[in-house]
C-alpha cells in the first residue's frame, strides 16, 4: 500500500542524503520526494511517497525517527488530507486541435503558461488522479514533454469546532 | 595568547573526561598533534588506523566509557571504516575524529581528500563535518552526547585543517540542545504491568538477554529479575557476562552455536522475555519457526529493534536497567508463589535438556591439542578472572562456549559485523583501560594476522596482553562450512604458509611460547600469565579437524541442531 509521509528535518547540509541513504540502504521504496523550507528557515519539510506492507511502514517510520536530524514523522494515510502535485505538460497543437485542447484546459481548471506555433504548455495542479486524467486526454494530440513534481500533502482541519 | 581550534579541541576532550586517545598522525591533523605535544592527554600511537578504532572499541566495551580516535584525512579516515562499522553493529560508543583538507579545498579532489562523512553515513549513529570554527565545541559536545546516550554507537567528526588552525576561545557548552534527539528511557507503566501479568501467567518462561543488558550496565538487575522469578536464562553472544555464566539458571548461549538446552528452551517456551536483544538471524535460525509457542515480551531502548524481525506481543521501549527495575517492582509482594508452582514442570524439562548433549569434545590426551581444551585450561588458570577478547571464527565460538563469564564487560567480541582482526587491538584497548587485569585475546591464526602490526603498539606501551592462538593453520570456520555444506571442497581455506609466531613475537620484542602437545598447554599458560611487562603470543598447535558443535545450519529452526 502507498503512504504519503511528511518528515520535518533540521535544515542542515547532508540531511537529504541521510534520508535517501536510509531508504536505499534498507530497501525501502521512494516513489516521490519533495523538499522545501518551512515557515521556520531552520526546518525543512520532506514529503515522501513510499509503499510497503504495515511491517515495512512501521520500520520506515521508526527508522526515520531514529535519525538525529529528524524532528517529526507523520503518515497521512489514516486521516483526511489533501494531496497535490503539479505538472507541466507540453502538448502538440495545431489549428485543428487548439480549441479542443483549450476546452480540456478549461474543464480541468488548468492554465496555459506558454504558447508556440506548434505547442501549448499547460500547468495543472491536483491529485495524482486528476493529473493522470488530463494526461490521458492530451495523449492523442501528442505530448512532447511532461514534468511533474513530487506529491505534497496537508491534513484537513477538523470540521466541527 | 589566543588558542587555535586544535588546542581547544584537546581541552574539550579533557573536559569531556577523556583520558586516552588512540590515533595516528598525518598532514591534516598536524595541528592536533602539535597541541598534543605539551598536553596532559595520553595518546596511544597505533600502527594502523583500523587498530586504533578497535582499541578504542575494546576500551569502551571494557569500561563503558566512550572510546576516542584521531586520524588524518584521506587514507587515515578510510582505514577507520571497518572499525566504525564493527562498533556500529554492536552499539559501542565511539567518537572518531578525522582530519579533513581545508574547507576551501573540499570537493576539489585535493591531496588526501576523502568524503568520509559520506562514506560513513550508513555505519555511524551520526556524523558531522565542522565547516566553521564557531560550531566546533557544540559539535564535540553533541558527538559525545549522541555516542553515549540512547542506543549507543559511533559518531564521526570531520575536522578541516583550517578549522583546526582558526583562532578560538575555550567555551565548552555544558548542555546539548538537540530537540530532534530525545531517547526514551522510561518504560511505559501500562506495558510493564501487562508484561508482568503475562509472565506470571506463563508456565514455560525463558529470558533471552542480549548485549543491551551490558550496554545499560544492568547485569545486577538482570540477575535479580531472573533469580527472583526463578526463570531459566539464556544470552546471546553479545549478552555473555550480562548474566552469570556459572549460575544454575543459566542455559548457555542460544543460536547457531548455542547449547542444546538453550535452543530447546526457545523452541518450547510459552513466554519469551527478550531483554536488550535484537533477534539477529544467527540467534533465531529460521525466523518463521522461532519460538513457535511463545508470547514475546521485548524490552529495548531502540524502537526500530522491536517487531523488526519477529512479531512482538508486549513491546517495552526504554532503558533496560530502568525497565528491569520497574519489572522487579511489579512482582507482587507475596512473591509470585503460584507462578513458581506452575513452572515446576518446566524446570524439570530444562534440567533434563541441560544434562543431554552438553557442550563437549572428544579429548585426545596423547594426540593433538584440542582447541576447547586450551580454553578450559585458560579458564582454570585465570579462575575466570580475566577479560577475554576474541577474533572471529571457530576461536570465537569456542571462547563463547568453554569459558564462563560471570561478570559483564569481561567478554569482548565482534558479534554483529564479525570482524576478523578485531580481538587483538580490542585486547590492547582493554588492557590500557585496566593495566593490572589479565587480558587474553583468544585468536585464530587467520584473524590475528589481520592486525598483527599492533604487536608493536603493545610492546611500545609495555602492555602484558596475552594472545592464545588456536593455530589450526586453516580458516577454520569457513573450512567447517565447506566440510558440512560444500562436499569437503576446501577451496582456499588453507593458510599453512604463515609466520613462525614465536619468532614473530621475538622480532617485535614480545614473548613467544609454543605448545604442540596437550601436556604442554598448562605450562605455556602459566608462563604467559607470569609475564607482566610485555605482550605474549601463545602458539597452540591445535587439531585442524575440530569443528564447532552444536550447529544449526543457516536457515534451519533452532531445534535442527547438528550435535557432536
Ligand atoms: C575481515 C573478515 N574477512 C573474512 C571473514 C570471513 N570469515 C569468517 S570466520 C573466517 C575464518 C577465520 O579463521 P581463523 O582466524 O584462523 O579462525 P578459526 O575459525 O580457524 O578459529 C573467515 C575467513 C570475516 N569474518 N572477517
Amino acid at each position: 500500500m502507498r503512504h504519503t509521509i511528511s518528515v520535518l528535518v533540521t535544515n542542515e547540509f547532508g540531511v537529504l542524503s541521510r534520508i535517501s541513504g536510509l531508504f536505499s540502504g534498507r530497501g525501502f521504496n521512494i516513489e516521490s520526494l519533495s523538499v522545501a523550507e518551512t515557515l521556520d528557515p531552520k526546518i525543512s519539510r520532506m514529503t515522501i511517497v513510499t509503499s510497503g506492507d504495515d511491517k515495512v511502514l512501521e520500520q520506515v517510520n521508526k527508522q526515520l525517527n531514529k535519525l538525529i536530524n529528524v524532528i517529526k514523522v507523520h503518515d497521512f494515510t489514516d486521516e483526511e488530507h489533501i494531496e497535490r502535485e503539479l505538472a507541466m505538460i507540453k502538448v502538440t497543437s495545431n489549428a485543428d486541435t487548439r480549441a479542443e485542447i483549450l476546452s480540456i484546459v478549461d474543464i480541468f481548471r488548468a492554465k496555459v503558461v506558454d504558447v508556440s506555433p506548434r505547442t501549448y504548455t499547460v500547468e495543472i495542479t491536483g491529485d495524482e488522479e486528476k493529473i493522470g486524467a488530463i494526461t490521458e486526454l492530451f495523449r492523442p494530440f501528442g505530448i512532447k514533454e511532461i514534468v511533474r513534481t513530487g506529491r505534497i500533502a496537508m491534513a484537513r482541519s477538523p470540521k466541527q469546532k | 595568547m589566543k588558542k587555535n581550534g586544535a588546542q581547544v579541541f584537546i581541552e574539550c576532550l579533557l573536559k569531556e573526561g577523556v583520558d586516552t586517545i588512540f590515533g595516528f598522525p598525518g598532514g591534516a591533523v598536524l595541528p592536533i598533534y602539535d597541541a598534543l605535544f605539551d598536553s596532559p592527554m595520553r595518546h596511544i600511537l597505533v600502527r594502523h588506523e583500523q587498530g586504533a578504532v578497535h582499541m578504542a572499541d575494546g576500551y569502551a566495551r571494557a569500561t563503558g566509557r566512550p572510546g576516542v580516535v584521531v586520524v588524518t584525512s584521506g587514507p587515515g579516515a578510510t582505514n577507520t571504516v571497518t572499525g566504525i562499522a564493527t562498533a556500529y553493529m554492536d552499539s559501542i560508543p565511539l567518537v572518531v575524529f578525522t582530519g579533513q583538507v581545508p574547507t576551501a579545498l573540499i570537493g576539489n579532489d585535493a591531496f588526501q581528500e576523502a568524503d568520509i562523512v559520506g562514506i560513513t553515513r550508513p555505519c555511524t549513529k551520526h556524523n558531522y563535518l565542522v565547516k566553521d570554527i564557531k560550531d566546533l565545541q557544540r559539535i564535540i559536545k553533541e558527538a559525545f552526547y549522541i555516542a553515549t546516550t540512547g542506543r549507543p554507537g559511533p559518531v564521526l567528526v570531520d575536522l578541516p585543517k583550517d578549522v583546526l588552525n582558526a583562532p578560538c576561545e575555550l567555551k565548552y557548552p555544558d548542555k546539548v540542545d538537540l530537540g530532534s534527539y530525545q531517547p526514551n528511557y522510561k518504560g511505559h507503566p501500562g506495558q510493564i504491568k501487562k508484561a508482568m501479568d503475562f509472565i506470571l501467567s506463563s508456565k514455560r518462561p525463558v529470558v533471552y538477554a542480549g548485549g543491551g543488558v551490558i550496554l545499560a550496565n544492568a547485569s545486577d538487575e538482570m540477575k535479580a529479575f531472573s533469580t527472583k522469578l526463578n526463570i531459566p536464562t539464556t544470552t546471546t553472544l553479545m549478552g555473555l557476562g550480562g548474566f552469570p555464566g556459572t549460575h544454575p539458571l543459566f542455559l548457555g548461549m542460544l543460536g547457531m552455536h548455542g547449547t542444546y538446552c538453550a535452543n530447546m528452551a526457545i523452541m518450547n517456551t510459552d513466554c519469551l522475555i527478550a531483554i536488550g536483544a535484537r533477534f539477529d538471524d544467527r540467534v533465531t535460525g529460521k525466523i518463521d519457526e522461532f519460538a513457535p509457542f511463545a508470547g514475546i515480551v521485548h524490552v529495548d531502548i531502540d524502537p526500530t529493534s522491536i517487531s523488526k524481525n519477529v512479531r512482538v506481543d508486549i513491546p517495552i521501549v526504554g532503558d533496560v536497567k530502568n525497565v528491569l527495575k520497574d519489572l522487579l517492582k511489579a512482582i507482587p509482594p507475596q512473591g509470585a508463589k503460584d507462578f513458581k508452582n506452575n513452572t515446576k514442570e518446566w524446570h524439570g524439562q530444562i534440567k533434563s535438556w541441560n544434562s543431554t548433549h552438553t557442550l563437549s569434545y572428544k579429548s585426545d590426551p596423547k594426540g593433538k591439542i584440542k582447541p576447547q581444551y586450551v580454553i578450559e585450561k585458560l579458564y582454570e588458570a585465570t579462575k575466570g578472572d580475566a577479560i577475554i577478547t576474541t577474533e572471529v571464527g571457530q576461536n570465537q565460538m569456542w571462547a563463547a562456549q568453554f569459558f564462563k563469564y560471570d561478570r559483564a564487560r569481561t567478554f569482548i567480541t565482534s558479534g554483529g559485523l564479525g570482524t576478523m582482526g578485531f580481538g587483538f587491538p580490542a585486547a590492547i584497548g582493554a588492557q590500557i583501560a585496566f593495566p593490572d587485569r589479565t587480558v587474553i585475546d583468544i585468536a585464530g591464526d587467520g584473524s590475528l594476522q589481520m592486525n598483527i602490526q599492533e604487536l608493536a603498539t603493545a610492546v611500545q606501551y609495555k602492555l602484558p596482553v596475552k594472545v592464545a592462538i588456536l593455530n589450526n593453520m586453516v580458516l577454520g570456520m569457513v573450512r567447517q562450512w565447506q566440510e558440512f555444506f560444500y562436499n569437503k571442497r576446501y577451496s582456499h581455506t588453507c593458510i599453512s604458509v604463515a609466520p613462525d609466531f614465536v619468532k614473530l613475537a621475538e622480532a617485535y620484542g614480545a614473548v613467544g611460547l609454543r605448545a604442540r602437545k596437550p601436556d604442554e598447554v598448562e605450562g605455556v599458560i602459566k608462563k604467559a600469565l607470569s609475564i607482566k611487562d610485555r605482550p605474549v603470543l601463545m602458539d597452540f598447535r591445535v587439531d585442524p579437524a575440530e569443528d564447532v558443535y552444536p550447529m544449526v545450519p543457516a536457515g534451519q529452526p533452532l531445534n535442527k541442531m547438528l550435535l557432536v
